[in-house]
């Protein structure tokens, strides 16, 4: 059933598969971006109690629940990487970790510079936030396990391993609201057969959620296909592929 | 198997003995930390027993990780390490041993000295219990998920900061639990969840730490 898959363990593949995807991925990501954000920012009605402010949201909540699943996403490549020993898999858990340590952080600020108006001060050590910054520092500590390695052959394993290790916190991320139950609103969108979001706001946050995530896909295709480039500098098919691009 | 583990724990033992000064490093850490919170926060009774559990915790972990490094880098350097995941017993097994003596030889002594610390900071006698009771669960977890990180970062030169780096994050759920046991206990409420859910954390550990270990040394082993 999986042996589709498994030509693309080889980095020629991957890297060729990627270079016919990532037309796509820009053009959808930069239509559903584009909408999302104008119709958000611009269109969409204003809040009976914030007003215009709680525009962040646009901002906020895709990029609270992309820093989650980029970290889902590189836990999972990690695991495929350990288990089945996929050096590929490696190479996109690295590609994955910085543009998710960026999301994360912009989750961060943007909640701060949404909290300052609404709740009254930048930060409160609320369990949300709390688990948000720690998802920040775990991403911090795989890229820097990776980058301390000179093999990175070995930095892929160790990081990989770490990444499993920090994938605990997720649950407990998720699972904080409940448990500790703060200032932070409790979740509203994926509440799937009532939404307490109007739909004049919930579509255009959902459109700027697949928005960001297909924004963050084509990052994440260019950087893998950088990081496979770099590592793999030896092999012909890339030596080929640099003299043609010369020659041209 | 059982011969060569005993073996492995005998060992460990005896070099911890003879390097006496070095285990006795992390409890001066653990309680010159402690004593600067007074002099830094003022000594006022009530406030010491406030941040006292969370003062006492955050000790613990700072000093549990300065004595972490210990744990295999020796053995690292002077090849016993190799000659060990080279023989028949099974790296988990070993790992799980060299854990388990670890924890005996340098956090054992801090929890002994729990009760000292109790008195600096005015914490009341079911505030101690709830404390001791959470570090007694709790400091097995932070010895094996620790191991594993020192197990990836043996190779490097400088592997002390990113330790800390590493672990810190994966410790603060640990830190939560445990500081709202003792708050709970403070109350005069029962604080068997947090208890529980520490537990099953360290079972948890305790069923796959070993495995992710031996993988950990392996990569470092290259």
């Amino acid at each position: 059933m999986w042996k589709w898959l498994h030509p693309y363990a080889k980095t020629q593949n991957a890297y060729q598969l990627c270079e016919r995807l990532l037309p796509w991925f820009v053009i959808s990501a930069f239509i559903s971006f584009t909408v999302g954000m104008i119709w958000g920012l611009a269109f969409a009605p204003s809040d009976y109690q914030q007003g215009d402010s709680f525009r962040i949201i646009y901002i906020h909540v895709p990029s609270a629940i992309l820093s989650m699943g980029a970290y889902s996403a590189m836990a999972i490549s990690a695991f495929i990487g350990l288990v089945w020993q996929v050096r590929t898999a490696f190479m996109a858990m690295i590609a994955l970790a910085p543009i998710g340590a960026v999301v994360t952080f912009i989750a961060l600020f943007t909640g701060a510079a949404w909290g300052k108006p609404m709740w009254g001060t930048w930060w409160v050590w609320d369990a949300r936030l709390t688990s948000e910054l720690i998802l920040l520092f775990l991403y911090l500590g795989v890229i820097s396990l990776y980058a301390s390695f000179e093999d990175k052959q070995q930095a892929g394993k160790a990081a990989g391993v770490m990444a499993l290790v920090g994938v605990i916190n997720l649950p407990i991320i998720h699972f904080s609201v409940e448990w500790w139950n703060t200032l932070h609103q409790g979740a509203s969108i994926t509440k799937f057969d009532k939404p307490s979001v109007a739909p004049e706001m919930l579509w255009p946050l959902l459109i700027s959620i697949l928005g960001l995530a297909l924004v963050m896909g084509a990052i994440f295709i260019r950087r893998l296909q950088n990081e496979i480039l770099r590592r793999e500098l030896h092999r012909p098919w890339v030596q080929s592929l640099v003299t043609q691009t010369k020659r041209k | 198997m059982r011969i060569a583990l005993k073996a492995i724990f005998a060992r460990d033992l005896a070099l911890a003995y003879r390097q006496r000064s070095e285990l006795m490093q992390p409890m001066m850490f653990f309680i010159l930390v402690i004593s600067l919170f007074p002099l830094g926060i003022g000594p006022n009774p009530a406030t010491l027993q406030k941040v006292g559990p969370g003062v006492i915790w955050v000790a613990a972990i700072l000093s549990s990780l300065l004595g972490m490094e210990r744990l295999f880098k020796d053995d690292y350097n002077d090849g016993s390490l190799e000659q060990i995941m080279l023989s028949a017993t099974p790296l988990p097994f070993v790992a799980l041993v060299k854990v388990f003596t670890h924890w005996l030889t340098s956090i054992v002594p801090l929890l002994l000295l729990s009760p000292l610390l109790a008195l600096f900071l005015n914490l009341t006698e079911p505030m101690y219990w709830a404390l001791l009771s959470t570090l007694l669960l709790g400091t097995p977890l932070l010895s094996l998920v620790g191991a594993i990180a020192v197990g990836l970062t043996l190779g490097l030169n400088r592997g002390g900061v990113l330790l800390a780096l590493l672990l810190l994050p994966v410790f603060i759920p640990l830190l939560i639990f445990a500081t709202a046991a003792v708050e709970a206990a403070s109350l005069q409420l029962p604080y068997t969840a947090q208890l529980a859910i520490i537990g099953a954390m360290f079972l948890i550990s305790l069923a796959l730490a070993p495995f992710a270990i031996a993988y950990a040394l392996r990569v470092s082993q290259n």
